[in-house]
């Protein structure tokens, strides 16, 4: 990747940044914290990585994506949106009645979406069963998953973490949000990961663990992933919960947080000034 | 196919192992239970189409719901409070309100788990998946409704929860009857009381209707196959003709059959009503007739039943 792409990478993140800033601030209230941490990888997968059809988004060949940590959404639907798959003025329904953008993701609401998930856990079995599927029927694209570190205190995950190596899928690429925070505190506090590269080499996983925030070392990551052979590989994504709002960044109160239109409007700014 | 002396299980893996043979959709999930369920002879015939994701239900539910988003068609089994209870929001979640393609199979349904006793003795499986919009509840009791509904249960684009008596080689209909996914099938046909029932109370149930014969009263007996969707027409036709309707199931009476039945006369054509089947308790270890005996669902319950309600329908309005 050169430096040019390299820019156009971190200014579309930036991008899809403020609209999550602005769908979640127009409506006042809104996970914001574990959807802005998700964006530049998001930015790196649906920009450079994967292959999608926006103006056919049930195309079969396509490689899937399943939002695990389903709270995440909103990053999910800027980024699709972004993309081509809807139009921006979408994401100002957020949450509003009959809204084809809920909270957590549904498969049945919105364009782009392949698997509903909110209930934490599921996705990422799901994942492990359209991997298993494109196996079992010679599909040579791949399924990408992005699971949160909360998540991951959820038995389900190592049960599905068991199958993928178990049948070796190398076909699944997931990537773990280590924001290293959840709703009661710091994992750390609460019911701490580590060792947690440790965990996923345990389960026999091909583990590397980065920057989230960089979009170079993302790409990179999910490069090397590719070429992986008879295994699932986790990358684990190191990054900043509320990452590029300021009033969000790194707080613990930015789960589900209230937003005013000073802060998100003042946020918006910010990152229109670094070029959007 | 041959049905006589065999096992509800083998004739279930024989007929999916056809459908499978025609439609490469069909996969089937395990949770270390494909001995019990029957299963390991597809996996012999269809290696590749066949997931043991070894003792994790959760999980079994979440990969067969990713299976269904690809287009394939999962059965996913295990015995009935593993299948449900233990994987229920998976079930409602990644397979319900997805609204996925998965068909699960639960076996060994409530008393018929027998030596494993209150643990695998699940008599709410049917009624918590009931609960989950858009689930289809189905009880094949005996290997001809199986043979019959089967390719029904595969054809319809709905998740499926199957209560399969697996270890069952009675026969309680004529080869090659009929049935219809999501429509009671009517046994016998009678004026005095109406017995709905389902799986291993067909056959006590044909046989109190036996009995209430020799006293003069005529039962007209349905078998409700399916939970839900909830077929109301012969119900109330029933309520109406009839006057009184038993209803006798190898379930909680609570969120079940009985519930289901209550559910449509109390609201379109109130007729006196008793429920035999379990009455809010655990299971326990026992073989089947010992415990149906002990939680009062023999022939002879459910002919007393029958003469209960028939004796409160002079009765008026008021508590009975």
């Amino acid at each position: 990747m050169n430096k040019d792409e390299i820019q156009e990478l971190q200014r579309q993140a930036r991008k899809v940044r403020a609209l999550v800033i602005e769908m979640i601030g127009r409506l006042g209230v809104g996970h914001i914290g574990g959807a802005l941490s998700i964006v530049d990888a998001l930015t790196v997968l649906y920009f450079r990585v994967m292959q999608v059809r926006p103006e056919e988004p049930s195309w079969p060949k396509r490689d899937h994506f399943v939002l695990s940590k389903g709270h995440g959404g909103p990053g999910l639907y800027a980024v699709l949106a972004e993309r081509g798959f809807f139009s921006t003025d979408l994401l100002w329904t957020l949450n509003k009645p009959e809204t084809l953008l809920p909270s957590h993701c549904d498969r049945l609401r919105t364009p782009g979406i392949d698997m509903t998930a909110g209930s934490l856990g599921q996705g990422f079995s799901a994942a492990v069963g359209i991997a298993i599927a494109k196996k079992i029927s010679g599909n040579p694209s791949r399924v990408f998953t992005i699971i949160g570190d909360g998540e991951s205190q959820e038995g389900q995950i190592w049960e599905a973490a068991m199958l993928a190596s178990h049948r070796k899928l190398d076909n699944l690429i997931a990537m773990q949000d280590y924001n290293r925070m959840q709703i009661d505190g710091n994992i750390s506090d609460v019911n701490g990961l580590e060792p947690l590269e440790d965990k996923w080499r345990a389960f026999g996983w091909n583990v590397t663990s980065i920057d989230g925030h960089n979009v170079e070392e993302i790409t990179d990551a999910i490069g090397k992933a590719k070429e992986q052979r008879d295994r699932p590989s986790m990358i684990i994504l190191n990054t900043i919960k509320g990452k590029g709002a300021y009033f969000a960044e790194g707080k613990l109160s930015s789960h589900n947080m209230k937003v005013t239109e000073e802060e998100w409007q003042n946020a918006i700014v910010e990152l229109q000034r670094e070029g959007v | 196919m041959e049905l006589s002396g065999r096992e509800l299980r083998s004739v279930y893996t024989e007929k999916l192992m056809e459908i499978a043979e025609k439609d490469d959709r069909v996969v089937v999930l395990e949770a270390d239970l494909g001995k019990a369920s029957g299963t390991i002879p597809f996996k012999d015939k269809y290696p590749d189409r066949f997931i043991d994701v070894g003792v994790a239900e959760a999980n079994m539910i979440g990969v067969a719901s990713g299976l269904a988003v690809m287009g394939k068609i999962p059965f996913a089994h295990s015995f009935t409070p593993f299948a449900t209870r233990r994987a229920f929001d998976q079930i409602a979640i990644s397979v319900a309100y997805a609204r996925l393609n998965v068909k699960i199979g639960g076996t060994d349904p409530g008393v018929t788990a027998e030596l494993n006793g209150g643990t695998h003795m699940s008599f709410e499986d049917a009624g918590i998946v009931r609960n989950l919009p858009g689930m289809i509840v189905v009880e094949p009791a005996d290997s001809v409704q199986l043979l019959s509904l089967l390719p029904q249960i595969m054809e319809v684009d709905s998740p499926v929860y199957m209560r399969l008596d697996r270890k069952n080689t009675k026969l309680f209909f004529e080869p090659d009857t009929e049935f219809t996914l999501g429509k009671i099938h009517q046994i016998s046909d009678g004026s005095d009381v109406t017995i709905i029932c389902s799986g291993i109370m067909i056959q006590s149930s044909v046989e109190a209707a036996k009995i209430l014969e020799r006293e003069g009263i005529t039962a007209r007996v349905l078998n409700m196959h399916t939970l839900k969707p909830t077929d109301r027409e012969p119900i109330l036709k029933a309520a109406e003709e009839t006057g009184a309707i038993v209803t006798a199931e190898n379930h909680s009476i609570i969120n079940g059959w009985g519930s289901a039945v209550a559910e449509v006369i109390s609201e379109d054509c109130p007729v006196p009503l008793r429920r035999i089947g379990v009455r809010d308790h655990f299971g326990e270890v026992g073989m089947t007739d010992f415990l149906l005996k002990k939680y009062k669902m023999t022939v002879d319950d459910i002919a007393q039943a029958a003469r209960d309600a028939m004796a409160l329908k002079s009765k008026d309005v008021g508590r009975r």
